[in-house]
């Protein structure tokens, strides 16, 4: 099986605190793998790290074999490796499908186009709108992203990522804070992704890593703890011990 | 269910040109038939206007706060009036190369801002401005200094047509410069670099995110704003025929930032309608208080800013036809 994305010993100290300890993560391509850990566990540290959004002290990421430890954010998004955040980062003052187009344009390299109006292209815009309609935006995708309701943005938060194009997804906390009834319209999104695409879930809620995941990486205090299959993870003491005795789930 | 535009008509829509457009600007060109005596106070409006459109563009669009944005102003002035000086004194030749001069210290400078909070660019902007002032302050063989520069030979439009002392050739170039300037900025804030410009302003954290790179396109938007800002300056020494230090002055950062806020920021109409409104205040207050009418700009700069353009919006435009009513007469 090839690797898609892999760490290497990766450090990432912040002052005298060791955020991301000696971490070397193999992500294999079409997996479903999720990164799970106690709260300050360094989940989202090492997000920021494989995305590109803070550089590692130490150690190296590859990327479909290509080394991408010191590229910009936007070329490890080009090259596909794409996040969404636990916390929406969505475009306040524009509507979906603007945003959904932006997003299409700029992987197909027209994002610095100039003289044409923006959706001049017929199939980029289709392409957007086929995303609004998958992700059930189509009716509010005129309106401003601000005013949407909460389900709505956590939907759109996902689109946006998928509108590039992911070869590896990452997806920190996808369901964070959206209420019980609306949540399997995110868990059927997430079930729907191309096989081919390769999927890292970081997660608080076991129900849903336990449904989605197929391989599952624990990580306390910076560092792996241990890695394995569903079973073997939701078997082992360590981590019924250090995560789940502590988060509070069972 | 009714039938809903498509999502491609419903992209293309929003770039419309409107029938109000239209009308505002046939207004505009119909106010020199009208109040013929005061082109000269309606060109030194278009020229503020387009400096204003200018600030717009990296304020309203890209997020960047400014307090030195009459440097590109004073740098195109005094591109255009030296030419005119030295003998080369064709309008439009002066206009181009007071863009590309504005333009290269633009993005030279543009690399400055890309880091750090809007305290931080508020000081590069106005430190930037305050170098360029003293410089030319300091090579008064070449700006004339304090006296400003003597014997400007600025030629006809086009060949065609020279500038009177009523003012009349001054503000239908101005004007017109103008009006092809705004159609290249509506252009450009429609198109997708337009959009990612938003983008980049509303969550440049998202924007990194979906691919783009925030740098290369703030860079861009800077340096054309620079040009732009470099043409206002270089209308402004052609038509009056002047350039002095006051060009590069800080007062001019801190009255272009008054004009945009007056207007509206980010609609590119702001910096227009805040020129006309800050111009004709100032005619029609320093009629009447002549040292005084600072107060009275400052004033409705407060309310404006406190009440919220919105609110206020319905009580200005009765004020606006008030005052140019008023303007006109006297």
């Amino acid at each position: 099986m090839s690797i898609a994305l892999a760490t290497h010993d990766l450090v990432k100290n912040f002052g005298g605190l060791r955020a991301t300890d000696h971490v070397s993560l193999t992500v294999h391509t079409g997996a479903r793998h999720a990164l799970i850990g106690p709260n300050g566990a360094g989940k989202t540290t090492l997000i920021n790290l494989l995305t590109g959004v803070l550089t590692p002290s130490q150690g190296s990421i590859t990327l479909e074999g290509e080394t991408i430890t010191r590229l910009s954010q936007h070329a490890r998004v080009r090259r596909g490796l794409v996040r969404t955040f636990q916390i929406n980062q969505l475009f306040a003052d524009m509507s979906p499908l603007q945003s959904l187009c932006l997003a299409v344009s700029e992987r197909h390299q027209q994002g610095r186009d100039w003289w044409r109006v923006a959706g001049a292209d017929k199939e980029h815009v289709d392409e957007a709108a086929d995303i609004l309609a998958r992700f059930g935006l189509r009716d509010v995708m005129t309106q401003q992203t601000r005013f949407l309701p909460y389900g709505k943005q956590r939907l759109l938060e996902i689109a946006l990522a998928i509108a590039c194009k992911p070869r590896v997804l990452l997806l920190d906390e996808p369901a964070a804070g959206v209420p019980e009834e609306e949540r399997h319209e995110i868990i059927d999104i997430l079930a729907d992704l191309p096989k081919d695409v390769t999927v890292v879930l970081i997660e608080h809620d076991m129900d849903l890593v336990f449904s989605f995941a197929d391989r599952i990486s624990v990580l306390v205090n910076g560092a792996l703890l241990t890695e394995g299959g569903v079973d073997e993870i939701a078997r082992d003491p360590q981590v019924r011990a250090v995560y789940l005795g502590e988060s509070g789930h069972d | 269910m009714s039938m809903t535009p498509s999502a491609h008509q419903t992209m293309l829509d929003q770039a419309r040109w409107r029938w109000s457009e239209s009308l505002f600007w046939l207004l505009s060109l119909a106010v020199l038939f009208v109040f013929p005596s005061k082109a000269l106070l309606f060109s030194q409006i278009a020229i503020m206007g387009l400096f204003a459109l200018s600030l717009d563009l990296i304020l309203g669009y890209g997020g960047i706060v400014s307090l030195g944005h009459a440097a590109f102003f004073g740098l195109g002035a005094y591109a255009a009036g030296l030419m005119a000086k030295h003998g080369l004194g064709d309008p439009l030749l002066g206009l181009a190369v007071a863009a590309c001069v504005a333009a290269i210290i633009g993005w030279l400078t543009s690399f400055l801002l890309l880091r750090g909070s809007d305290l931080t660019r508020l000081m590069v902007t106005l430190g930037i401005a305050l170098m360029l002032f003293e410089l030319a302050n300091r090579m008064a063989s070449i700006t004339g200094g304090a006296d400003g520069l003597q014997g400007m030979m600025v030629g006809p439009v086009l060949g065609l047509f020279s500038f009177d002392l009523f003012g009349k050739t001054a503000y239908l170039y101005a004007l017109s410069v103008l009006f092809v300037l705004f159609l290249l900025a509506r252009k450009i804030v429609h198109s997708t670099f337009g959009l990612s410009l938003r983008a980049v302003k509303g969550n440049a954290l998202r924007a990194g995110a979906i691919g783009i790179s925030a740098s290369s396109r703030l860079v861009a938007i800077y340096t054309l704003s620079a040009a732009f800002a470099g043409i206002a300056g270089a209308l402004s020494a052609q038509t009056t025929q002047l350039v002095s230090l006051d060009v590069l002055d800080f007062h001019r950062s801190a009255d272009v930032m008054l004009v945009l806020v007056i207007g509206g920021v980010g609609w590119l109409y702001g910096g227009i309608i805040g020129a006309i409104m800050f111009t004709l205040m100032q005619d029609w207050l320093a009629g009447i208080t002549p040292q005084y009418w600072e107060f009275w700009i400052g004033l409705v700069l407060v309310c404006l800013v406190l009440v919220g353009h919105d609110r206020i919006k319905i009580a200005i435009q009765s004020i606006g036809t008030r005052l140019s009513g008023k303007g006109g007469a006297a």
